[in-house]
């Protein structure tokens, strides 16, 4: 079968020795198995994030992603470009609907572009990693290359904001969103239903600046997965999975808990579905074990 | 007081809204608001919050200028989106409340050392230097930003997490002597001047 071919965007934190590096080696098999072949954008930049607001202004912020998006437009025409990044997705996304919507920031967002020898005529889409495997692959696609499913693991499907806010998965609601225990079902694991944190802030970008707030947050969602009785936490999110893996160890030193709560991506979990060792799922990369998952993978 | 700042007191005298609305970000939508406090009741850190986005709104209306600019409440989103998502007027709740916070942090008002504006300040400069986010001197920053003494205490009480991501190879030391960038660094600072300047005229700062 002929590979799909999509503009793939990283982003920051994806790159290697940044804070989700293991995130990008636990696509590969994933994408290889699925024929989706991505690639990566020609010197790519920083979206600006959900903190850029501060310091950047509406247009400085709009003409950093609009350069990727150009340089979608120029170097790989006919491809949507593609995140595995919640952030990097949104602020892409938006900047693709606002262009399109207000003639004068198109305007003046070229304008600007020029600067860096780029013009921007709004032809690309934007999308998420996981629009792909649900829209262009499917989830009996997905079922299909599993070769050790993995039974006997019970996963709590921890969305978060802005895989799901305020875009989302077209079809699924905000509030209560199926996509993510079906991809969890689909590789032969058992998801929690009813787990209450499922959309829960783990606190973004506050996790550095308000961290007492944060961690209130990140408490609820991991002793909410002890309540189910999971192995895991799952997340398509990059900044999800980091606050919600590493600050356990600060809440346990500040309020006397034991967390240690594993929180992977629904990737490393296809990735060792799919018959992909340890190392092809990142799982080097996970600070506290996902042990029951280490031992499927080793099996 | 900032003379941006006093020149939009001169400009708009007391007419707060229309300022809100002519200079923030999705301002325009604020007098929208029906004041149902969906999404004060939204917000993951709404006990933490003296004025919801919904006071907000109101005290705009109400021409309370200098406690909406200095409210430390609008530096508090995390951008969650469930205000925008839940507002059965659909306002684009999560942008306005960046676009005060953008407005009162241009025009110098913002609370001085307010932990999330300076978390921006630091994560902006430091993007903008190669085009990508180099995580270890943002970090470090974020860290020193109150000077060294502190700066070492911090780092000493997150050493045990630091160390993890290390072993993780999650955070790299060497990203403190170069580490990722963009090859055309000089086109997107000069894309992003000839931003900033355009911006800078169309909202009356320049002259």
């Amino acid at each position: 079968m002929a590979k799909k071919n999509y503009a793939f965007y990283p982003g920051c934190s994806s790159q290697k020795g940044a804070s989700a590096s293991n995130f990008v080696p636990s696509i590969d098999v994933m994408c290889d198995k699925l024929d989706i072949q991505l690639n990566e954008i020609p010197d790519w930049n920083c979206c600006s994030a959900s903190i850029g607001y501060g310091e950047g202004g509406q247009l400085s912020r709009l003409v950093l992603n609009a350069r990727n998006l150009a340089l979608v437009e120029q170097n790989m025409p006919g491809q949507d470009l593609v995140s595995g990044c919640p952030a990097c997705w949104l602020a892409t996304r938006e900047t693709a609907e606002k262009l399109s919507e207000v003639d004068s920031l198109m305007a003046d967002t070229n304008e600007a572009l020029k600067e860096a020898g780029l013009n921007f005529k709004g032809t690309v889409k934007a999308r998420h990693l996981v629009e792909v495997l649900i829209e262009d692959v499917g989830f009996d696609a997905m079922k299909a290359p599993v070769v050790k499913p993995l039974e006997g693991m019970k996963i709590a499907g921890y969305v978060g904001c802005q895989t799901n806010r305020p875009f989302g998965i077209a079809g699924e609601s905000f509030e209560n969103p199926q996509y993510l225990d079906k991809m969890i079902e689909t590789v032969g694991a058992e998801a929690a239903t009813g787990y209450e944190q499922k959309i829960t802030c783990c606190g973004g970008a506050l996790a550095f600046s308000e961290p007492e707030k944060s961690q209130k947050q990140i408490r609820d969602i991991v002793e909410s997965a002890y309540d189910h009785g999971v192995d895991m936490i799952v997340t398509p999110c990059q900044l999800c999975q980091a606050n919600v893996e590493i600050y356990q160890s600060e809440i346990n030193k500040k309020k006397g808990t034991k967390l240690a709560m594993p929180v992977v991506y629904y990737s490393q979990l296809m990735t060792v579905a799919y018959g992909g060792n340890a190392k092809q799922a990142g799982l080097d990369g996970n600070i506290l074990r996902p042990q029951k998952l280490l031992d499927i993978a080793t099996k | 007081m900032s003379e941006l700042n006093q020149k939009a007191v001169a400009k708009y005298q007391n007419n707060f809204l229309k300022e809100v609305e002519e200079r923030v970000e999705d301002g325009e939508w604020v007098s929208m608001c029906m004041q149902c406090g969906v999404c004060a009741g939204s917000c993951p850190l709404g006990p933490h919050w003296e004025h919801s986005p919904q006071k907000i709104f109101r005290m705009i209306m109400a021409g309370k200028r200098d406690e909406v600019l200095t409210s430390d409440s609008v530096w508090m989103c995390t951008s969650c989106y469930s205000c925008i998502v839940r507002c059965p007027r659909k306002l684009p709740i999560t942008h306005i409340m960046h676009g005060i916070a953008h407005y009162a942090h241009r025009l110098d008002v913002a609370p001085k050392g307010q932990p999330t504006r300076e978390l921006a300040r630091v994560f902006w400069n430091n993007l903008i230097k190669t085009g990508r986010v180099n995580e270890l001197k943002f970090s470090l920053a974020v860290y020193f930003k109150d000077g060294f003494s502190q700066g070492i205490k911090n780092l000493m009480s997150m050493q045990g997490i630091a160390l993890g991501l290390v072993k993780a190879k999650r955070l790299n030391p060497m990203e403190i002597i170069g580490g990722h960038k963009c090859k055309d660094v000089g086109g997107i600072q000069k894309m992003l001047a000839k931003a900033k300047e355009i911006e800078d005229r169309r909202q009356g700062y320049s002259s």
